[in-house]
């Protein structure tokens, strides 16, 4: 064997190569853990998660899982990602009716409009989503009138420096029995779906469109029967009233809940309305023109041909932005919202425990985005163009 | 004949044409106008009510020190001029040697400080020497650059110079007299904003540059811990991140290294801007034609020459608008640092609001501070713009 051949051979370089990669990293690694043991030591400190377990007591303001002060440190933590999941998935619903108008209301016709939607969108991704936050909080939130004074929307929804006050529904004893008759139509749906398929594979010709009509009349019949055996409403509409010095009743979204819902909702908005409105614009113009030939009006143009089209592009992106919100509720902790990385800098602070808090909250976030994009990524392929 | 009925068609230019074609085309536009005008004038109105009589526009003048250096010792601020008299030389230079690339970005410059000096001059602040100074500076390097030889090379030198010298100048050093050391603890305001987005940004493109190249690596190893860095830091909150490096850094470097807090947060945000940077880059790299490394290749160009010298070139030209676009965000998030208690912009803010005379001014202090933000990226944008049409990197 040559010997020249041996340090020239590429395959032997490559290995060479991840070896001294591997061994710098390894180094690396070791230099940094001997650093750490040392520190830890100086400090008294020992990593470990045996402290997950005791007593949090530190009380948290807004909670959808019970929760007190006795419950251990992992609770406190439960509660922070259920709120982050709260305040995301609501957030998300919202910034996407939003983004979706304020993207078609830049391409409007109407010069008002189409300026208003540019400058909303100009303004707010040009400025730091944490000023924005705390403008929405400090800035207006906590400068709403006193109970007393609170401003009425039509709803009737209630506008106070305590938090804003929605109608709210409450289940009454025949929800139970109501939920199974909903469960029951919505697999009838399924079902129906099933059926007709396997009668289109079947039949040579294609099926008579008033098939699909089943797809009404036999969930509403189930309903039907249901409100014949119930008819008991499962739900009771609870508005809120005045009663005393506070609103009774309703729904009660707190002022940092609702800051921050508002400012993510508004600041994601703006970036999706860009997303929209570009691939709205990506649809080629001749697409518009068939589907204006063929008779299709202005909005039927818009719903069966552009939209459909221009969502396969904005999906990809717009699958970013939905992670972006899921992140950027993490800056809660700037107006009190005690989301996950808020209340994990609260038990960090009173046990000291950084390494174990900073993995919890890495791979929390890190599952909740892997999540999200799971969910975007099964539904993009869904709606991709299928070529042949 | 019908024709000979018709009337004249009516006016297809002119005010009125404009407003029917825009505002009232048909009679869903006209509610929609209406509807649009009506909510307008019921935001603004109160608006423009409270800012002339509620207001205290006052705690924006009383601290505007405050806002733009924060605790940085007032006798040293010179230095600060220093720097902007530098940077405008550079402009200016710039300018003359490149002409169109650098023209936004020089008459930017230009604006604001004529900008500036006017507000200064109607407010009686005793700043607007130094803004005309500066404009002063700008248009005679502007002179000089455009008659001067090699300029090219002069102009690169500068900027290459410039950042460790702004670095120099702001952090001082105990071996020069007349620059004693500030301590980094007093940085703060616009300045701390400012630096830790130029750092975020350009110390974090070598390693974006390494970890692209990384995930395009045939070495499955390499490739495979390039990716997961990539993903990881991708997935996880900025403020984590920050919080990562403010509170892990000390524990991770031995026991006699403390880095300053402003140092933990520029760490933090080149670990940060690294993993987006590098998917920037990636970006660039796919766009590079097979043919060029084939070709490369055929020129006897090992793999390394090949990338040095023929792909990143190429690649970085190409994500330019993108390399603009993260400069941006990464000055938007640099309002993070608050978090974890450095006095930027917004933890500026909130001293003041601190402050008991100025006790409720929350919307003036935070409308300056968006009104801050909002101005620097609408310049940057216009300056960033100027030069991607210049190299022709916007459209292709």
């Amino acid at each position: 064997m040559n010997i020249k051949a041996f340090w020239r051979d590429i395959r032997f370089l490559q290995i060479l190569a991840q070896i001294v990669f591997i061994l710098a990293l390894v180094l690396t690694a070791g230099y940094l853990y001997a650093n750490v043991t040392e520190n830890l030591a100086r400090q008294g400190l020992t990593v470990g998660y045996g402290f997950m377990k005791n007593p949090a007591s530190f009380d948290i303001s807004e909670s959808y899982i019970p929760y007190e002060a006795s419950d251990s440190y992992r609770r406190a933590l439960e509660v922070g990602l259920v709120n982050t999941i709260v305040v995301t998935v609501v957030g998300i619903l919202l910034t996407t009716v939003i983004g979706i108008l304020a993207g078609v209301a830049r391409l409007s016709s109407n010069l008002i409009i189409r300026q208003f939607a540019a400058a909303y969108v100009g303004v707010i991704r040009n400025t730091p989503l944490v000023i924005q936050l705390m403008f929405w909080y400090f800035g207006v939130a906590l400068q709403l009138p006193a109970v007393r004074e609170a401003i009425e929307l039509p709803g009737p929804t209630y506008l106070t420096q305590r938090g804003i006050y929605i109608p709210w529904a409450e289940a009454t004893e025949t929800f139970p029995a109501w939920r199974t008759y909903i469960i029951l139509a919505i697999l009838s749906i399924f079902i129906i779906a099933f059926v007709l398929q396997l009668a289109r594979k079947r039949s040579s010709l294609p099926l008579s469109p008033w098939w699909n009509l089943l797809y009404f009349f036999i969930p509403v019949f189930i309903i039907w029967l249901g409100a014949a055996i119930q008819p008991a409403p499962p739900l009771n509409q609870i508005i809120p009233e005045l009663a005393g010095l506070n609103f009774k009743g309703g729904f009660r979204l707190t002022p940092e809940f609702a800051a921050l819902l508002f400012g993510l909702v508004l600041y994601t908005g703006a970036f999706i309305a860009e997303i929209v409105r570009a691939g709205i614009q990506a649809v080629a113009k001749g697409q518009v023109e068939a589907a204006r030939s063929l008779g299709l009006s202005t909005s039927q143009t818009l719903r069966l041909i552009v939209f459909p089209q221009a969502l396969r592009i904005m999906i990809p992106p717009v699958t970013s932005q939905y992670l972006n919100l899921a992140k950027n509720s993490s800056l809660a902790i700037a107006i009190g919202y005690p989301d996950l990385f808020s209340i994990a800098g609260t038990v960090f602070n009173q046990t000291g425990a950084a390494i174990e808090i900073i993995v919890v909250m890495m791979l929390s976030y890190l599952s909740l985005s892997l999540f999200t994009s799971l969910l975007m990524n099964i539904y993009n392929n869904r709606i991709q163009l299928v070529e042949r | 004949m019908a024709a000979l009925e018709m009337k004249p068609p009516i006016t297809t230019v002119g005010p009125l044409a404009w407003l029917r074609k825009n505002l009232f085309s048909n009679w869903c536009n006209a509610l929609l106008t209406i509807l649009a005008i009506w909510i307008l004038y019921s935001l603004i109105t109160p608006a423009v009510a409270w800012s002339r009589t509620e207001a205290r526009w006052g705690v924006i003048e009383a601290n505007l020190t405050l806002f733009m250096v924060g605790q940085y010792p007032r006798d040293q601020v010179w230095r600060v001029w220093l720097t902007i008299y530098l940077l405008a030389g550079l402009l200016g230079l710039s300018w003359g040697v490149w002409k169109n690339a650098a023209r936004g970005f020089a008459f930017i410059a230009l604006g604001a400080g004529a900008g500036f000096a006017l507000v200064s001059l109607f407010f009686k602040w005793d700043v607007w020497t130094q803004w005309v100074i500066a404009d002063a500076i700008l248009l005679i390097f502007y002179l000089i650059g455009s008659r001067l030889p090699r300029g090219a090379s002069f102009a690169a030198l500068g900027w290459l110079l410039y950042f460790p010298a702004v670095f120099l100048l702001v952090a001082g050093s105990g071996r020069i007299a007349s620059l004693p050391p500030v301590e980094m603890s007093a940085w703060g305001g616009l300045l701390l904003t400012l630096l830790l987005t130029i750092v975020g940004n350009f110390g974090s493109l070598p390693l974006g540059v390494l970890l692209a190249l990384g995930r395009r690596s045939k070495l499955p190893l390499i490739k495979y811990f390039c990716i997961g860095y990539i993903e990881l830091i991708r997935g996880v909150p900025l403020v984590t991140v920050l919080y990562m490096a403010d509170i892990l850094l000390p524990l991770f470097l031995s026991v006699d290294v403390r880095p300053d807090r402003v140092i933990r947060a520029m760490v933090g945000f080149i670990l940060f801007e690294a993993a987006y940077q590098a998917e920037n880059v990636r970006g660039g790299l796919q766009s590079i034609n097979r043919g060029q490394y084939e070709a490369a290749h055929a020129l006897g160009l090992n793999g390394t020459l090949t990338t040095i010298f023929i792909i990143l070139p190429q690649a970085l030209r190409a994500v330019i608008p993108a390399l603009f676009n993260s400069f941006i965000s990464l000055f938007k998030d640099t309002s993070l640092v608050a978090i974890i208690g450095l006095f930027d912009v917004l933890r500026v803010s909130r001293t003041i609001l601190a402050q008991s005379e100025w006790l409720g001014t929350h919307r003036e202090v935070f409308l300056f501070a968006f009104f801050i933000y909002w101005g620097f990226n609408l310049a940057f944008t216009y300056g960033s713009r100027r030069v991607e049409e210049a190299l022709g990197v916007s459209k292709r």
